[in-house]
């Protein structure tokens, strides 16, 4: 029976390879790697469609490049947060867990709460999904997807680090559970990663 | 490799990027090439993301194979970029009728 044993255990490693702490991590490593991809395509397409188009307009002449600036700061404030929540609670420091989380899901409802600002004022300018009264057309479609794209990542993101902070009120997250923290936080620098391209390529570019 | 590795400086890891995306919002107003701007800011945007992945991500401390995977959707973007060059060759298109009409002389 011993053998048996033996054989299962060689096939079935029960420690994650590249990742020895847990297998969570290893899979949202591997999400985020597909989720890089959405992402990647979205801006190629966008570099190929401003490419071929003769009448793109200067971003800067037409996005607020301060307010944008600004989210962009903010956003890389959370990731501070997010890495001193994760610390807080490798060191059993449940106090420091929820100061932090809560920053860090302020600062991305703050970005949110900017980022709708910014949308509603482009609209009222008359840039919307299918039209742009500065140039091309497809200037207003990829900006929409593309920031709607992200700002839907940092809703998820806002949602799923809530569920945590919840948890954590209640006292149901402990040292143990640093590993689910952990595997949230690398969601959301991720999703401060993304952010750092798009104000590159899409607002600066 | 140390299972546990020290932590790493966050503030200064913040203050870096802090000071390259000032960086990068000035460089646009420089008076320089548009192509040679391009470049700067592609640099800059690349480095900020390392530094994210790197340190608050802890890529840094990690098995290499996973920061293979990690830098998996960037070889297939420059893959995807360059599938996409037939097009980028194609026809220059404007995709405004309203404003371009009246400026052509009947």
């Amino acid at each position: 029976m011993s053998q048996v044993a033996a054989i299962t255990t060689a096939v079935e490693p029960a420690e994650s390879p590249l990742t020895p702490e847990s297998w969570g991590k290893l899979g949202m490593w591997i999400f985020l790697a597909a989720d890089a991809m959405s992402f990647g395509a979205l801006l190629a397409g966008y570099g190929a469609l401003r490419y071929g188009s003769t009448d793109w307009p200067v971003p800067a002449g037409v996005l607020g490049i301060g307010l944008t600036a600004f989210m962009t700061f903010l956003l890389i404030c959370s990731s501070v947060t997010m890495v001193f929540a994760l610390a807080a609670i490798q060191r059993g420091d449940l106090r420091g867990l929820r100061t932090f989380l809560l920053l860090t899901i302020l600062g991305g409802l703050m970005f949110l709460g900017m980022q709708a600002y910014e949308w509603s004022h482009l609209i009222h300018r008359g840039l919307t999904l299918s039209s742009n009264p500065f140039g091309a057309r497809l200037f207003g479609t990829t900006f929409f997807i593309i920031t709607g794209f992200h700002g839907a990542h940092v809703t998820g993101g806002v949602i799923y680090l809530s569920c945590y902070l919840v948890r954590a009120l209640l006292g149901r997250v402990t040292q143990a559970n640093a590993n689910a923290i952990e595997i949230a936080a690398l969601y959301w620098h991720f999703v401060d990663l993304v952010w750092i391209l798009v104000f590159t390529f899409v607002y600066l570019l | 490799m140390a299972s546990a590795h020290k932590q790493p400086n966050y503030i200064g890891v913040f203050w870096w990027l802090l000071a390259l995306t000032v960086i990068e919002v000035a460089v646009i107003f420089l008076p320089i090439a548009r192509l040679l701007i391009g470049i700067l800011l592609v640099g800059l945007a690349l480095s900020k993301a390392s530094l994210v992945a790197m340190y608050f991500m802890h890529l840094k401390f990690e098995a290499r194979t996973l920061g293979l995977i990690a830098m998996t959707p960037l070889l297939l973007c420059v893959l995807l970029i360059f599938a996409l060059l037939p097009d980028l060759s194609a026809t220059p298109h404007r995709t405004t009728e309203s404003s371009q009409v009246s400026a052509t002389p009947h």
